[in-house]
């Protein structure tokens, strides 16, 4: 797992591997994301006691399939009088940045294939927590002109509380990530999870959120339920409350975009806190070689299904809260708890030096 | 290798379509856009200037510069919206009394 | 090559986003080009090696003022802005005074810079760096900003409240 003493790639292999695993990636995330919709029938549907879908495939695995059938076949309607550019562009600009931020997530450490040496990442950026953070703040714009180009009230009132909800929560989000960024010392999220290998006593992972940086999981955790638009904080797009709010106007290949943008941001927050909070892919490496390779991708898979579990779990317990209580809880006492977690984080890390 | 000449004859540009904007827009909101658009092309000549002379405090002053241009956006903008509920109107040539 | 091609790219992106500002009537069209003049400038900045200034650009330009701007475009929804006689004078005597001005720039830039280039990357403005010249040498300044976005903030919230705050007394009977 090292930059330096091996031998570097030359330009025509790194092109090669780095479209190999940007094919690799793309292909098992949109997948990832299909599943993960089953996944929430499934498990919202049991915790509701009900089945889920179980009847397109044994326990109903191939439904995705089916809903990207429908999908497909269903009939694209565009209202008159929308604003056309926009209209068809807001649903590509929000899965375009959805996801975009898979490309600075390492699922793993640096692995060799035969001569090639390389990191289980597309791109090892200086700073790629903020270039996630960029690309989050971003993928307001894609619920905001849908939310205006539909031309419709219930669009526009749902697109203006939906981007000024994840405006507003992008800023506590970012406070709870610099107390983990302080005791890493830097913006690569690589060697952020490689401040966090290795153990207390022997049995105790040293995870940042054993580190300290408890409270700042739980300021994540709820911003990033806020930023996704997800049961607590789903008020804009509640069927009770606006129709549908900003994608109330789209139909088929559209709403599905919005869609996927949606479960791939859920899982580019689920990534960010595996990497940032619980270690990333440290954990037992047993076995052969070959096993110690694939072994921390598995555990990175693993926490990764974990907190979309938990977000799941959430979802089908929890109610949602009102706009002005959202707004308020956003403002008023997260963002007051990030810069307090802050503080204290720094505090701690410059007595102890 | 590209010239550092191509980088300021981009950022004077962008400059001068920031001050053709200010000059002939008669939107409010345009003309502000206009101006940020001229603080973009200033930034860009700070970086190609803290490339050439090897300083880093030539990107310090452009982070300084961002955070001036979001404090001013945000009060401007905060203006407009108080023009706008008084005067009922963005257009810049008829917002013309000194007592709204 | 590889350089001068990228470079090339954005800044035609750059320049054609701005022209589009200007020549759009609709703010939520100008607003939208100004948002890929900063994408464009933000990977200029890459390619002069200064990737914190890039990214910060990325999130504080591209992706907060801006939703401000669009924000405040879409709420005030005031429509596409009309041709006045004022407004011509402007077009007929600005766009040639200015296009003038930044071609006797261009010229003079071009000729009499020499013949200093800059490589990929030339200045890497790692955050660290940064960092140590933000809080050590330009301390100052830091603080004197932090105070600046306060009053900012403070303003704002005053400036764009609604005027009627004391809610009206119930009436009796």
């Amino acid at each position: 797992m090292s930059k330096t003493g091996v031998r570097k790639l030359n330009l025509e292999t790194f092109i090669i591997v780095s479209v190999i695993k940007i094919v690799i990636a793309v292909v098992v995330l949109l997948t990832a994301v299909a599943y993960t919709v089953w996944l929430e029938r499934k498990v919202v549907g049991r915790i509701q006691n009900r089945w889920g879908p179980t009847r397109v495939g044994p326990f109903g695995l191939l439904q995705p399939l089916a809903d990207g059938v429908k999908f497909l076949f269903k009939e694209d309607l565009t209202p008159p009088h929308v604003n056309r550019l926009l209209y068809v562009a807001a649903p590509m600009i929000a899965v375009i940045f959805a996801l975009t931020s898979i490309s600075v997530i390492p699922i793993g450490d640096w692995i060799t294939i035969g001569s090639i040496h390389t990191p289980l990442q597309i791109t090892d950026v200086n700073v790629g927590l903020l270039i996630v953070l960029g690309i989050t703040s971003l993928g307001v714009y894609g619920v905001a002109l849908a939310g205006w180009s539909s031309n419709s009230k219930y669009s526009l009132l749902g697109g203006l509380r939906a981007s000024a909800q994840m405006v507003s929560y992008e800023v506590s989000l970012g406070l709870s990530l610099i107390g983990v960024l302080i005791m890493a010392g830097s913006f690569d999220l690589r060697e952020i999870v490689n401040a966090q290998s290795g153990t207390f006593w022997g049995f105790i992972p040293r995870w940042n959120i054993f580190q300290g940086q408890f409270v700042a999981f739980f300021i994540y955790l709820m911003a990033a339920y806020a930023e996704t638009n997800r049961i607590p904080f789903d008020l804009p797009e509640a069927e009770t409350e606006l129709v549908a709010g900003y994608h109330t106007e789209y139909s088929a290949m559209k709403f599905a975009m919005f869609f996927m943008a949606e479960y791939a941001n859920m899982i580019t927050v689920a990534c960010l806190a595996s990497l940032l909070f619980l270690g990333g892919w440290h954990g037992w490496l047993v076995g052969p070689v070959w096993l110690r390779e694939i072994l921390p991708v598995f555990w990175f898979l693993l926490r990764v299904f974990a907190f979309l579990f938990l977000y799941i779990w959430v979802r089908g317990t929890l109610p949602r809260f009102r706009y002005d209580q959202l707004m308020a809880f956003g403002w008023k006492f997260l963002l007051p708890l990030a810069i307090a977690n802050l503080v204290i984080t720094a505090l701690i890390v410059a007595l102890k030096a | 290798m590209v010239p550092l000449s191509y980088y300021l004859v981009l950022s004077g540009i962008l400059f001068t379509c920031g001050v053709t904007g200010f000059l002939i827009k008669r939107n409010i909101i345009t003309i502000f856009m206009s101006i940020e658009l001229m603080l973009n092309g200033v930034n860009l000549s700070f970086v190609a200037f803290a490339a050439q002379w090897h300083t880093l405090s030539g990107q310090v002053f452009v982070f300084f510069v961002m955070v001036v241009a979001a404090a001013e956006a945000a009060v401007g903008l905060a203006i407009i919206i108080a023009v706008y509920r008084t005067c009922d109107t963005l257009n810049v040539d008829q917002i013309n009394l000194l007592k709204l | 090559m590889l350089h001068l091609i990228v470079f090339l790219v954005f800044g035609a992106i750059c320049v054609a986003g701005a022209v589009n500002l200007l020549v759009q009537s609709h703010p939520i069209n100008s607003a939208l080009s100004l948002i890929a003049v900063m994408g464009s400038l933000a990977v200029e900045y890459l390619l002069l090696g200064a990737e914190f200034v890039a990214v910060v650009q990325v999130i504080i330009y591209a992706g907060a003022i801006m939703v401000l701007f669009v924000f405040v475009i879409m709420l005030l929804n005031a429509g596409a802005e009309e041709r006045t006689k004022g407004s011509q004078v402007a077009l007929i005597l600005g766009v040639p005074g200015t296009m003038l001005g930044s071609l006797l720039s261009a010229w003079v830039l071009l000729r009499h810079s020499g013949t200093r280039s800059v490589h990929v990357g030339a200045m890497p403005g790692p955050p660290k760096e940064i960092a140590q010249l933000l809080f050590h040498d330009f301390l100052l300044p830091f603080e004197v900003t932090s105070i600046l976005v306060l009053i900012a903030i403070m303003g704002a919230v005053v400036l764009a409240a609604h005027s009627d705050s004391a809610p009206q007394p119930r009436k009796e009977g």
